[in-house]
């Protein structure tokens, strides 16, 4: 696997050698997909080891790929405060069954944006706290931001609750 | 009825040792706060969990204002998701629009013409002025203070003034072009910018005198909402709110974009992280903010006119002379027109430094004229998230300030 030149994906690669499916560095954004069975443990070594110390998590979110397969990329945006450098992770996450761990325990900042992607994606977050939906509220049908979801649909109407 | 007082005074006397020790089995009372409550400025609903008047716990509900920002940027074409970006944080919305501008030029790797960054990072620093005042006049209104309000106000319509003469608007300005900006510098916009600055400063030092060391603002702002470095980073938070913890963290010094580099300015941080060193922080940011704006008027001034858009076919519609004379030019503004923009397929992430803090646009392209997928990263609703931390425990009334200097902003918060 080709590290592009970027010494954060050296590092990760010397790592987790086995983990890393792809990596890129595009417009330099160093970038590296993951197998999604070993991302909590790729998560906590890039937080924990010694010059990459990414101890903030600053975006989670998903991209759907209607008609790929795996479906959906799961795609979370590392920053260090440390260092100063961040980093792109994704996984694939397949539609069925559309699970992926949580990484809550990783770092907290995970809950609302893992949350949010379940709320919008539909997919789940094995392990997560407090799974419900973060933007919209609960009767909503169907999951908005997946390709499928025609954005002319209506929802029905629903009374206040308590 | 008269009896009554003199049986309860009898029981007393028989059980007041008693009662002392005994347990009362209290129960925790659910508190419902919102979605539009008069002490909060943001469209949100609370759940607080109360013993007595202290916070046991809090269930933040977002999402009031959820419109849809993602999906209907994924309907138009790259530049239609603009003005939308304007309705993000529409107290400072130019940086939004920056931001987003930015993300689609880094995927096109265009490199936009000096002048349009001076231009940007002046009406960005008014963009932001503009939001820490509302945030420090609608903290004191809903504290119960009235007259600083009205300073942070009139200062702010200054600045909303000066916006106004550089691209029409006063709130959503939908200024930014990708590759640009909608046009340059007014003439008449640098000699009423320097007429307002010494005004907005004389408003700020109003507001100071009324209440940076009022007692009533001190005690109810001092040890109140506070958070760890620790706390802020695990949660990553950023903007005013990290920073009062002390961590220097500003993007445009870490991450220097635009033209930042060539300006001076300092990064203002607090020391314990409570809401008065967030008020400090802002206050303190706000002069900064003055600060940069007047060596943008004088690099302006100096560097002379310029163009302020870059000279990119994808991106700018042709010279009206040659579209009306000659076959191909007219092609491709009816292209530009009907089609907008095609950006190589690609990702890109980028992020400025906005008032609330990290602003980040997430883009993917297929190759098309449409966006596949536009992520915002909203500052205000990640730095919300530790708000449970930094209330738990105290009185209830702390939960005002504490809120109130996290600036959640609906519009960017729900998108």
């Amino acid at each position: 696997m080709d590290d592009h030149g970027s010494g954060v994906l050296r590092q990760l690669l010397e790592m987790a050698p086995h983990s890393v499916v792809d990596t890129h560095a595009r417009l330099g954004d160093a970038t590296a997909v993951v197998a999604p069975e070993a991302l909590v443990d790729v998560m906590r070594g890039l937080r924990d080891a010694e010059g990459l110390e990414f101890d903030m998590l600053t975006d989670v979110t998903a991209v759907d790929h209607l008609g790929r397969e795996p479906r959906f990329d799961m795609v979370y945006h590392l920053y260090s405060t440390i260092r100063n450098h961040r980093l792109r992770i994704k996984a694939g996450v397949p539609e069925a069954p559309g699970e992926i761990d949580t990484l809550v325990e990783v770092w907290p900042s995970a809950n609302w944006m893992e949350r949010e992607v379940w709320d919008m994606y539909g997919i789940r977050f094995r392990g997560h706290p407090d799974l419900r939906r973060l933007l919209l509220y609960d009767e909503f049908e169907g999951h908005p931001l997946r390709k499928d979801y025609p954005k002319e649909r209506r929802q029905p109407l629903v009374g206040p609750r308590n | 009825m008269a009896s009554e007082p003199h049986l309860l005074t009898e029981r007393t006397r028989d059980t007041a040792e008693d009662d002392l020790e005994r347990d009362l089995h209290t129960e925790h009372q659910v508190l419902n706060m919102g979605p539009s409550h008069p002490a909060t400025h943001g469209t949100v609903k609370f759940l607080i969990e109360l013993d007595g008047e202290s916070i046991v716990d809090l269930d933040i509900q977002v999402g009031y204002l959820h419109r849809g920002f993602e999906k209907e940027c994924e309907s138009g074409s790259w530049y239609q998701a603009i003005p939308y970006t304007d309705r993000l944080n529409y107290n400072s919305a130019i940086l939004c629009n920056i931001g987003y501008c930015m993300a689609v030029e880094k995927l096109l790797e265009l490199e936009t013409p000096i002048r349009c960054q001076w231009i940007r990072v002046m009406a960005g620093e008014l963009s932001r002025l503009g939001d820490h005042l509302t945030r420090c006049g609608a903290a004191c209104l809903e504290l119960q203070a009235m007259t600083p309000f009205l300073y942070a106000i009139e200062a702010r319509e200054l600045t909303w003034d000066l916006q106004e003469m550089l691209c029409g608007a006063r709130v959503t300005s939908n200024m930014v072009r990708i590759g640009g900006v909608k046009h340059d510098v007014p003439p008449a916009f640098p000699p009423a910018a320097r007429e307002f600055i010494p005004k907005i400063r004389k408003l700020l030092g109003d507001f100071d005198d009324v209440v940076t060391q009022n007692r009533i603002f001190i005690d109810r702002l001092r040890g109140t909402g506070v958070i760890s470095k620790e706390d802020c980073i695990r949660y990553a938070v950023t903007g005013p709110v990290l920073r009062s913890t002390g961590v220097p963290l500003d993007l445009r010094k870490d991450e220097p974009y635009l033209v930042y580099d060539q300006v001076d300015f300092d990064v203002p941080v607090g020391e314990v992280g409570d809401n008065y060193d967030r008020y400090l922080v802002c206050v303190e940011e706000m002069h900064q903010s003055l600060r940069i704006v007047e060596q943008c008027l004088d690099k302006l001034d100096q560097m002379g006119p310029g163009p302020v858009n870059v000279d990119d076919p994808r991106v700018r519609w042709p010279a009206k002379g040659r579209v009306f004379n000659q076959m191909e030019e007219l092609i491709q503004q009816f292209k530009a027109v009907t089609e907008g923009p095609i950006v190589p397929e690609g990702e890109a992430y980028c992020a400025v430094e906005s008032a609330n803090g990290e602003l980040g646009f997430y883009l993917v392209s297929d190759g098309g004229a449409v966006p596949y997928k536009v992520r915002c990263r909203p500052p205000s609703l990640i730095n919300l998230q530790p708000l449970p931390l930094m209330v738990r425990g105290a009185m209830l009334p702390d939960l005002i300030p504490s809120f109130d200097f996290i600036n959640m902003i609906g519009g960017e918060c729900d998108r």
